[in-house]
């Protein structure tokens, strides 16, 4: 499985030793391949919210339109009045859900990583072992028996259904225990024991300071994953409290005639990630590269 | 007893700061997939009646024409997915391997198509890939080629979910793999120029098996994905959960909705069913395991 490398950057051009000082000069063709892949990356997205803000006549047109319109506005609204989709509502849940799973996700990983990486317990090696395989675990198909857990608990149709099955993940905790192991000097606990600190105060003090940066990422990746999440909600959720994937996929089935109100809604669902995506890109790319090296 | 507080502070606390996993995990990961396997043993549906019918929804699943169908679809559409967005993958990290101008912002543009929602790609591409004004068929009557009807066939409806995996996938697995490629040391390169090995001939015999491992991780990671595939093909279908009227594109893992969550509310059966796609991942990624080691050797 993959090892977290800690605080080390990609190496960089002209930084010490390592492949990146001696790489080859990108030729006009690698420019022109990659800027193939990113315009294909980026096409759907901007094609999204071209549809968005066209009348829904325009999708006929030959050549397709390729340019933004003016009817935004008027597919929103529309899109807002729309009592089968509950389109904010949806948003407004999707928000609150994804908010408190990726907070309970850094938590309980943040304390769990400082726990593997810096705590002497018996059966530590083990456990962290465990941690590890569930992992590979797909326990998505363990859907039936979890709907019925859900039943049972009268949770089914409800946001807590959607949210305490995933308050903690078995990649937060490694990936907190592979960074803690690195970022967090054993001295500093050492020292902070001597002058008379609890476990947790070390924890709140001197650990969690340390691992900001990628506990930040981790909040980050939880977010966007819980936000995008579609088979569980579709599962246990209701149409009358949905999430802003099931509120998508109402206007999707419902209304695919009338594109652009559906589209309207896809971009507006797209809107919140790609705020994340531009603010914290560059933490992200990070995060998931330094995550991957070394199985 | 300040003492004796702070030695239980330091043999408890440990324990205390993994349970919230392990206890989680045990009730809402552990329990649900075992007890898939206890379920798929009886008859047992929506009102809760059951009884103990041994392997009767196995044999049953081995007998039902679209449970087959849907694990054709299932392991085509993943192949037509996997190999080539590994592949591509592969290339563009090797052309991110480079010094160049820009690099954050290709690195981010690859990256996007990972941050929109399956719900949205479904969406999105379902019109990219319409009858008569996609833009899919647009751009292949330029080049003089007949409108395809995606959804109709087989193929057709595969390629158009395959695009859509790729698309929302293939930038991740090239970011995966460049930070692979960043820890290959550079006199490995060296070395081998100075023998006159090409480019292209120290990407395959140095880039490439020393990538396996991450080959390996990116290989179980897209099994897993491509063995639960759900929302596109859903979404391509306009929502119907049979997957085109004619099952054309209909998933494992919509078929398992169909039978436990729509149609006739069969737990038991829907469980067998998610048991075997869990042995099927299990296989698939067993395999991965094998032809990557086999290839290192």
């Amino acid at each position: 499985m993959s090892r977290w490398v800690g605080n080390e950057k990609p190496a960089r051009p002209g930084r010490g030793v390592g492949a990146a000082t001696r790489l080859w000069q990108a030729s006009p063709l690698t420019y022109l391949a990659l800027v193939l892949a990113v315009v294909l990356s980026a096409f759907p997205i901007y094609w999204t919210f071209i549809v968005a803000s066209r009348s829904n006549d325009a999708i006929n047109d030959v050549p397709p339109p390729l340019l933004p319109g003016g009817h935004l506005v008027d597919n929103a609204s529309r899109l807002l009045a729309n009592d089968d989709a509950l389109f904010l509502y949806g948003l407004a849940n999707s928000l609150v859900v994804s908010l408190v799973v990726a907070s309970s996700v850094v938590l309980f990983s943040t304390l769990a990583g400082f726990a593997f990486a810096k705590l002497r317990f018996r059966g530590r090696h083990a456990l962290l072992l465990v941690i590890v395989a569930t992992m590979m675990v797909p326990t998505q198909l363990g859907l039936i028996p979890l709907y019925m857990l859900m039943v049972e608990l009268g949770w089914q149709g409800t946001l807590q259904a959607v949210i305490v099955p995933f308050l903690v993940t078995g990649f937060g905790v490694f990936m907190m225990r592979q960074y803690a192991d690195a970022a967090v000097p054993d001295q500093l606990i050492e020292a902070a024991r001597v002058d008379g600190c609890s476990t947790i105060r070390i924890y709140w003090n001197v650990v969690l300071p340390a691992l900001r940066p990628a506990a930040a990422v981790l909040f980050l990746l939880q977010f966007m994953q819980t936000w995008n999440e579609f088979l569980w909600s579709f599962v246990v959720l209701d149409p009358d409290t949905p999430t802003v994937q099931m509120s998508l996929k109402a206007l999707a089935t419902a209304y695919y005639t009338d594109y652009s109100q559906v589209f309207a809604g896809t971009a507006i669902a797209t809107v919140p990630l790609l705020l994340v995506f531009v603010v914290f890109g560059r933490q992200i790319i990070g995060g998931i590269m330094e995550g991957a090296v070394k199985q | 007893m300040r003492q004796r507080l702070s030695r239980l502070d330091t043999t408890l606390s440990p324990y205390l700061y993994v349970a919230p996993f392990f206890l989680l995990f045990a009730v809402f990961g552990l329990f649900p997939l075992l007890y898939t396997a206890w379920v798929s043993l009886h008859d047992w549906n929506l009102l809760g009646g059951h009884t103990f019918v041994g392997l009767d929804n196995y044999g049953a699943l081995f007998a039902d024409p679209h449970f087959w169908n849907a694990t054709g679809n299932t392991v085509g559409m993943f192949a037509l997915s996997t190999v080539p967005q590994l592949l591509l993958a592969l290339g563009i990290a090797n052309a991110l391997h480079k010094r160049m101008r820009a690099r954050t912002a290709v690195r981010l543009g690859i990256l996007l198509p990972n941050i929109t929602s399956v719900a949205a790609v479904g969406i999105v591409f379902s019109l990219l890939f319409a009858n008569n004004f996609g833009l899919a068929n647009w751009v292949l009557g330029l080049a003089g080629v007949d409108p395809v009807n995606w959804t109709a066939e087989k193929w057709s409806s595969w390629s158009a979910i395959a695009v859509m995996v790729d698309w929302r996938w293939t930038g991740w697995n090239a970011l995966i793999y460049l930070a692979a490629m960043q820890t290959i040391p550079a006199d490995l390169y060296e070395a081998a120029a100075i023998e006159g090995a090409s480019a292209w001939r120290q990407f395959w015999r140095i880039t490439v098996p020393l990538l396996r491992p991450t080959i390996l991780f990116t290989a179980v990671i897209a099994t897993i994905g491509g063995m639960q595939l759900f929302a596109e093909p859903l979404l391509l279908a306009s929502g119907r959960i049979e997957g085109g009227s004619l099952r054309q594109f209909q998933t494992l893992s919509m078929y398992i909705y169909e039978r436990a969550f729509s149609r006739d509310f069969d737990y038991g059966y829907g469980s067998a069913m998610a048991w075997v796609l869990f042995l099927l991942i299990l296989v698939a990624s067993m395999v991965n395991f094998a032809l990557v080691r086999r290839g290192s050797r």
